[in-house]
């Protein structure tokens, strides 16, 4: 190969390849979720505070998401969902997508200290941490319970929320986090009971491979069921209230009535009417976290008028 | 010539500084207006300093405020 070609074809990337490092649909999430945590928090920030801060913690997700997409290159070069992703396809170099992530997860941090406060800075620096290093680099490999640990990383935004405008962790906080931490393995377990993926041939240990689908049912249900608690408790905060409440129960009781179903099958009829409930109850899990935040975005929304909380 | 050419290759170069510049844009709009937030607004503040404000001297020692040389 010539050096022009080396120079110019395939290793030149455009500006949607950088946009695409960042993970836009993870990043869609953290917005939301971030949002939520800022405009459930007490006190009155100015908006632009508030935006500029919902802004630099996103974009510092969207760091961490470059971080792993250098990390992973050689296993996203295996596996069919992530071989067009930009560095297995030969657009972004590896040390280009390093440089980026690094570049970003430092501004989004300096400017999130300089927006909001130090304490939302550490934290939004530690999720970049431990989504890049502790999750990507030391535990996806090496366990199948990677996703277990690795779902703080997700956890963290409407915490980070939360502290940019009140400028400490507070239980509401706390049970925010514990909510997307708990219902992060049942939701992702379910997909992967149905997921076809090639995860084991790119080397990556899932709980549907390592220790088989009964396993895997087991744990769902169990993990569904040490996540209503938190779910419910958050009710009884100062972000809860009757609404709130309604919604939590009637989806706790949907998503262990799922946990059940899947508990109760065995692949015999899960091949039979292919993964069905396994589906359903995946769809059910993206429903019933969408619907508790926004449950507590209506609570907040509802206070100014003598509505909300309790 | 070879040069004028209008490659693939020169579009998405030109997509690519636009965006970035674009960005750069923003980013100088954003700290501009974070900057003109913080400085605005601040809360109770008084518009002026280096002169002796009694409101902020404790009340037991008003009495003594002004009377010593």
């Amino acid at each position: 190969m010539s050096d022009t070609d080396t120079i110019g074809q395939a290793g030149e990337a455009g500006f949607g390849d950088y946009v695409a490092l960042l993970k836009p649909r993870v990043m869609s999430l953290v917005v939301f979720t971030a949002l939520v945590g800022v405009l459930v928090a007490p006190g009155a920030v100015h908006p632009f505070i508030a935006m500029t801060s919902i802004l630099f913690i996103a974009l510092g997700a969207g760091a961490s998401g470059a971080l792993n997409m250098w990390w992973d290159a050689d296993i996203d070069v295996i596996m069919k969902r992530t071989a067009k992703r930009p560095i297995p396809a030969g657009r972004v170099q590896p040390g280009e997508a390093l440089g980026f992530g690094a570049a970003l997860s430092g501004i989004s941090v300096v400017m999130l200290a300089l927006t909001a406060n130090m304490l939302a800075a550490a934290l939004l620096a530690f999720t970049i941490f431990f989504y890049a290093v502790v999750y990507s680099m030391w535990l996806k490999r090496s366990t199948p319970q990677n996703i277990v640990i690795g779902g703080a990383a997700g956890a963290f935004p409407p915490m980070i929320g939360w502290v940019a405008m009140t400028g400490s962790v507070s239980i509401e906080a706390v049970l925010m986090f514990m909510l997307i931490f708990m219902w992060t393995p049942p939701h992702f377990w379910a997909l992967a009971l149905f997921m076809n993926e090639d995860y084991s041939k790119a080397g990556v240990p899932m709980l549907t491979v390592t220790h088989g689908k009964k396993v895997t049912r087991n744990h769902i249900l169990v993990y569904t069921i040490a996540l209503v608690p938190f779910a419910l408790a958050a009710g009884f905060t100062s972000i809860g209230g009757p609404l709130y409440l309604t919604v939590s129960v009637v989806l706790n009781a949907g998503f262990l009535w799922g946990a059940w179903k899947i508990w109760r099958r065995d692949e015999v009829q899960a091949e039979a009417d292919k993964y069905a409930v396994e589906r359903q109850v995946f769809k059910f899990s993206l429903l019933y976290l969408f619907l508790h935040f926004g449950a507590f975005l209506a609570e907040a929304a509802l206070k100014p008028y003598g509505l909300g909380g309790w | 010539m070879a040069f004028d050419v209008e490659h693939e290759l020169h579009k998405r170069r030109l997509g690519r500084n636009v965006g970035l510049g674009a960005v750069l844009v923003a980013f100088i709009a954003l700290v501009f207006g974070l900057t003109v937030v913080k400085v605005t607004d601040v809360g109770q503040m008084q518009g002026f300093d280096h002169v002796l404000r009694p409101e902020l001297v404790p009340l037991d020692a008003q009495t003594t405020v002004g009377t010593k040389p």
